[in-house]
């Protein structure tokens, strides 16, 4: 490895103009290593652009966010979870609960709706957060404070809400939501699906959040040493907390949308999505050893799984050939960052 | 007959330090052989290139006369050297016999383990030894002495014909460490070559025959231990040379800064007390584990002292975090640069600027102008030699990480510095600014308490120097009265 100290000193000490290649060739190679998922991304929308007349069309690219919004925000929640050095298996069975307790109070079936409803819509979405906090902020004293492993406390999680969610429902669909509801599944606003325009705007508040904030920079901080950061005087505890909010809220939010699409929410919902948003957040670039990553890693790998997914699609692959596919982009997306790391 | 193990002109370096400049050591069959040097002589590097663990820069190691070159710990173990190492590395989940059949357990049937044969060798191994404890108990269920005990059965189990004792008493009581030296004493009778190292002096005059000093990475003599007294010993390891590099240039005054009464925390440290004034630089000195680093955990938050009272400027305090006692002024900079000072995956700048957020974003929002010019003052002030700000500080030599570390809490403008080791790893260029820095502080009118295992620095620098062994202080001694030979003297 070489110290940037000392090559600075190097490299005042050469020929101008060599010293002018020499930084070139050094700036070509930091744009691959750091922008390298973006190139990625380019290539794969040229090629499919190539490989098929549709691919570039308005439709099928709004098609494609629409794809893409629920995981896309399921993954920005597990991104500040994952940089403090954590990971978060419950949101799939979170995006399930949120979103039949959430629907409950936007239905208009007697059986389903919970005494009084359906009530006004702002209502059900704000329960719908609530519950996908409240379900972080259960999961986060227990590793921050109790330090039980992220993995085994997200993943009993996972488990007790998928039960939560059939003992609430039933064990029965909620169906029949109100068209305000719906409205956010399937609205448009200026001919862009309401769900993109969701997804764009949580997209922005997050990377301003984890780029911008103090709040983003204790995040980092204590995935890239927690010790550190609590001499620092960092509360660790209370960033470790945050981040499980966070990424469940945002499950709620995946909840909602989801129940919003198909019209009626499902105790089925959102099986296996956890995992989904753990590929775009590492295929993103984001280290699962914690400290380090961006939002916009987690914006383009959610995409690059979207604009595979469709891409595949288009050309007639079967969807089989798809999950075989996106598991070697995941592995290959790590082994990538593993010689960059090591290489740097 | 030749050595069982003879070394010359051994040199390593890390990255721009060097650790090993020119050791050199000859072990005789059927001798205890001390090495002996303070933090920072060398004594690990030269081990861990023995052991086969770091390659070695230059240098030559024969064995029993024949030049050899160890790549891996095995090769070295099948040379017949084997190491009890000073940090303990068993395998809690698994029984004694087990960690110390560890990789050649005897083969059973069917590609199994024959348990029964491995139990049983284990046992005799540890009853030879005089140690009583069970072969087939969990590693976990042992006492921290105990289990130095298995460490020390593993390592004889191998017969190798050189041993190395790295502080193989640090861990353990009297009557474990007088078992030892039953121990070591037939191994010698046995005609093996057994090398010691430690910190306790009267231990090395009980246990061995020859010793070997080095200091600062290289050789400064050797001999028979029956020839040379302890003060002779401690000046050869202390080195007579005063470095003139520490120029004093603060005078303490007569305002009281920090004050200390009582402070302990069981199993940690036991009523200590001292009070530092303003302008003052006050050292402490002691070995490690001797509650050097726990009286700064009290002080800053980071540990809940069970007695005791802390005053700053004059005002009772109690910190429950880190946080209260930076927004009091408090400031440090802790003994482990990589383990708590810094976040290597992290850029230089976001480093500089962690501590001080709250005040370079006084809205949530980072103001990354204000956070820039800061990083760009720290770096100029304290002459941190860096390419870019945004280049991880993983990058930067240990010298300038150090500088970092020293440079995101002087952002804070602090009006007490706690200093962990401030210039461990440090190179001596670094170290000089280092410690003209921490001069400018105390003269500025701030309260500096500083801990370090170097004697030469704390005698440059300090005004007093509180000694620690054992959990307590010993005694304080004035700058006029301290010398190296005192310090060492009180602290073992």
């Amino acid at each position: 490895m070489t110290h940037p100290a000392n090559r600075a000193q190097t490299v005042s000490e050469q020929p101008a103009a060599k010293a002018q290649r020499v930084d070139a060739a050094e700036v070509a190679k930091r744009i691959v290593r750091e922008y390298g998922i973006y190139l990625a991304f380019v290539i794969l929308v040229v090629v499919l652009s190539f490989a098929n007349k549709y691919f570039l069309t308005q439709s099928n690219i709004s098609n494609i966010l629409l794809q893409t919004s629920i995981n896309g925000v399921l993954a920005f929640g597990m991104t500040f979870v994952i940089i403090t050095g954590g990971i978060d298996l419950s949101v799939g069975s979170v995006v399930a609960l949120a979103g039949i307790v959430s629907a409950s109070f936007a239905t208009t079936s007697p059986q389903a709706t919970v005494a009084g409803g359906p009530y006004p819509v702002f209502v059900a979405l704000i329960v719908g957060v609530l519950v996908g906090s409240a379900s972080g902020a259960i999961i986060g004293p227990i590793v921050a404070r109790f330090n039980v492993p992220s993995f085994v406390a997200t993943l009993g999680m996972l488990s007790a809400a998928r039960g939560l969610t059939l003992i609430y429902a039933g064990g029965r669909p909620v169906p029949a939501l109100i068209p305000q509801y719906r409205w956010i599944g399937n609205g448009s606003v200026f001919g862009v699906p309401a769900p993109v325009v969701i997804f764009a705007a949580i997209f922005l508040v997050c990377w301003f959040v984890l780029a911008r904030t103090r709040f983003g920079r204790y995040v980092y901080a204590v995935g890239g040493n927690a010790r550190a950061a609590k001499t620092s005087g960092i509360n660790v505890v209370a960033v470790r907390f945050a981040v499980y909010v966070i990424s469940g809220g945002l499950a709620g939010v995946a909840g909602m949308l989801l129940a919003a699409r198909t019209g009626s929410a499902l105790t089925q919902a959102g099986i296996g999505y956890e995992l989904d948003a753990i590929a775009a957040v590492v295929i993103g670039g984001i280290s699962l050893s914690g400290g380090i990553g961006r939002m916009t890693g987690a914006l383009i790998g959610a995409l690059i799984i979207g604009v595979m997914n469709n891409g595949l699609d288009l050309m007639g692959i079967e969807s089989y050939y798809q999950q075989v596919l996106k598991g070697m982009l995941i592995v290959g997306a790590v082994m990538l960052d593993q010689r960059r790391n090591q290489g740097g | 007959m030749a050595a069982l193990l003879k070394v010359e002109g051994l040199k390593k370096s890390f990255g721009g330090v060097i650790a090993l400049r020119d050791a050199r050591f000859e072990l005789e069959a059927g001798t205890v052989h001390a090495l002996c040097g303070g933090n920072g002589a060398g004594k690990s590097t030269f081990l861990s290139i023995l052991m086969g663990i770091y390659r070695r820069d230059a240098g030559k190691i024969w064995r029993n006369g024949q030049e050899v070159e160890f790549s891996s710990p095995a090769e070295a173990l099948a040379s017949g050297i084997a190491i009890i190492e000073q940090e303990l590395s068993p395998i809690p989940q698994m029984t004694v016999a087990e960690n110390i059949f560890l990789g050649r357990e005897p083969p059973g049937r069917f590609g199994g383990v024959d348990f029964r044969k491995m139990n049983a060798a284990a046992q005799t191994i540890l009853d030879d030894l005089g140690f009583a404890i069970s072969s087939t108990r969990h590693m976990y269920s042992l006492s921290v002495a105990q289990a130095q005990l298995v460490e020390i059965a593993k390592a004889l189990s191998h017969e190798a014909e050189v041993i190395f004792m790295d502080e193989p008493t640090s861990a353990i009581g009297h009557r474990e460490a007088h078992q030892l030296f039953a121990v070591v004493q037939r191994l010698r009778a046995q005609g093996r070559g057994i090398v010691y190292v430690s910190h306790r002096l009267s231990e090395i005059f009980d246990v061995a025959d020859r010793y070997t000093v080095f200091r600062d990475g290289a050789y400064v003599d050797s001999g028979l231990l029956a020839d040379v007294d302890r003060a002779h010993l401690i000046r050869m390891i202390v080195g007579r040379e005063m470095s003139e590099e520490y120029a004093k240039i603060n005078t303490p005054s007569d305002e009281e800064g920090l004050s200390v009464a009582g402070l302990t925390s069981p199993g940690k440290i036991d009523d200590i007390s001292f009070t530092v004034r303003k302008g003052e630089i006050f050292g402490i000195y002691g070995l490690m584990g001797s509650g050097r680093s726990e009286i700064f955990d009290c002080l800053f938050g980071l540990d809940r002292p069970s007695k005791g009272e802390v005053k700053l400027f004059g005002k009772p305090v109690s910190f429950a975090a880190p946080a209260q006692a930076i927004a009091a002024g408090v400031a440090l900079v802790t003994e482990d640069r990589k383990l708590t000072g810094l976040n290597l995956t992290d850029s230089i700048r976001r480093n500089i600027s962690l501590v001080s957020l709250r005040d370079l974003s006084p809205n949530f929002v980072v103001n990354s102008g204000r956070e820039a010019k800061a990083s760009r003052d720290t770096i100029n002030r304290f002459s941190i030699l860096v390419g870019r700000d945004v280049d991880p500080v993983s990058s930067l030599s240990g010298g300038n990480q150090q500088k970092v570390v020293l440079g995101k809490w002087f952002l804070r403008n602090p009006r007490v510095l706690l200093l962990d080791e401030p210039t461990r790893g440090v190179d001596v260029g670094a170290k000089r600014e280092i410690s003209r820095i921490v001069g400018d502080f105390a003269a500025a009118g701030g309260t500096v308490v500083m801990i370090s295992s170097e004697i030469d620095e704390l005698l440059g620098v300090a005004d007093r120097i509180m000694v620690m062994r054992d959990g307590r202080a010993v005694d304080v001694l004035d700058r006029s009265q301290a010398t190296a030979e005192k310090l060492v003297h009180l602290s073992v």
